[in-house]
């Protein structure tokens, strides 16, 4: 039971958010990295990769900079091997808890 | 903001089911027993893995709908006609059926009341939830957190539903809800009417004033609507997290 969609523009109709992407990128860092504030390569400012811009459905996952749109991060899986392209400036992850604290109820 | 946790290596669970019940018209209800399960903190999500017999795999994302003190994960799914995961999984899956999924998933878009004991900064700031249709899954599992540990954070979801009948996850939604309903609503009804807009969310949500942490989830056309409202009322763009799951329904 989705609303139904407005005016129809694909590009934003296919936008995701860099949480989405939180699953895959599992796979690759030790910790939560959708927290951490990515500094854009392109326009120079900062915000937390769980807030970009995901395209899940090109051959790659594709994280844009909300603010500019460039790309920030490519990421896709081939034959075996993950293909990671990195382009963020910087990129500031919160340091990990204690253990015991990694569960928040 | 709390530090991040350590992440487990995300591997495959194997989940039981132990209930699979209509929630809706269009919303069946998984109820899943996960051995090995670590936890969750609400509004994490699960990615669910189905095989079929040639090897051809499909996935897709589930937000978790259950809060961390409830054992067995619960799991809203929209059946989408000619989707290739939830018909599956609304009309084949039965009791004792098996289904593989990972995670927990996802610490941006999540509330904890624990998080908001360690920083007293961050706890006092009201919790705005904007849901859109089975967007409201996270929001469950939030306010149902929120019930069970007393915590003080003042909290209010704003609900879009299609109609009455749509209304998902009842049995959490209290006085901190309100609730408006798209497409008519029945004679009596008390709640709101029509599609959330500036003027809604000016009358039913937390104002700019009080610097409110707002979740908004449902499909990508409604959050982004809801989302502009929201920066035209004058709320900073770092104040809101998006979870937007496409225009499909089916996140992959």
């Amino acid at each position: 039971m989705t609303e139904p969609a407005g005016p129809s523009d694909t590009t934003a109709a296919r936008r995701l958010d860099g949480n989405a992407a939180a699953g895959a990128l599992a796979d690759l860092f030790a910790v939560d990295v959708t927290t951490a504030r990515s500094r854009c390569p392109s326009c120079g400012k900062t915000s937390m990769l769980g807030a970009h811009h995901l395209y899940a459905d090109a051959p790659a996952l594709v994280l844009r900079c909300p603010h500019c749109t460039d790309v920030v991060l490519r990421y896709a899986t081939q034959q075996g091997r993950i293909l990671l392209d990195l382009r963020a400036r910087l990129l500031t992850i919160p340091a990990p808890a204690p253990a015991n604290e990694s569960n928040g109820a | 903001m709390a530090g991040t946790a350590l992440q487990r290596r995300l591997t495959w669970l194997t989940a039981q089911v132990r209930d699979n019940r209509s929630e809706s018209p269009s919303v069946h209800r998984l109820v899943l027993d996960v051995p090995g399960w670590p936890g969750h903190r609400a509004g994490q999500h699960v990615v669910v893995r189905l095989t079929a017999e040639d090897g051809y795999t499909a996935q897709r994302s589930y937000s978790l709908a259950s809060p961390p003190e409830e054992p067995d994960l619960h799991l809203l799914v929209a059946r989408l006609d000619g989707g290739e995961v939830s018909p599956y999984l609304t009309d084949e899956l039965r009791a004792d059926d098996q289904v593989e999924l990972r995670g927990p998933i996802g610490g941006f878009f999540v509330w904890s009341a624990a998080a908001d004991r360690r920083d007293a900064q961050e706890g006092r700031r009201p919790v705005q939830l904007v849901a859109g249709g089975s967007g409201v899954a996270p929001f469950a599992a939030m306010l149902d957190h929120h019930r069970r540990t007393g915590s003080p954070t003042r909290l209010r979801l704003l609900y879009s539903a299609s109609t009455q009948e749509e209304i998902l996850a009842r049995d959490v939604l209290g006085p901190e809800t309100t609730v408006t309903l798209t497409r008519g609503v029945p004679a009596g009804w008390s709640g709101e009417a029509g599609r959330i807009d500036a003027d809604m969310l000016r009358r039913r949500t937390f104002p700019p004033d009080e610097d409110p942490r707002i979740f908004v989830c449902g499909a990508t056309m409604f959050a982004e609507a809801v989302s502009s409202s929201l920066l035209d009322l004058g709320h900073s763009p770092s104040s809101i997290r998006i979870e937007r799951y496409g225009s499909s329904g089916e996140p992959s």
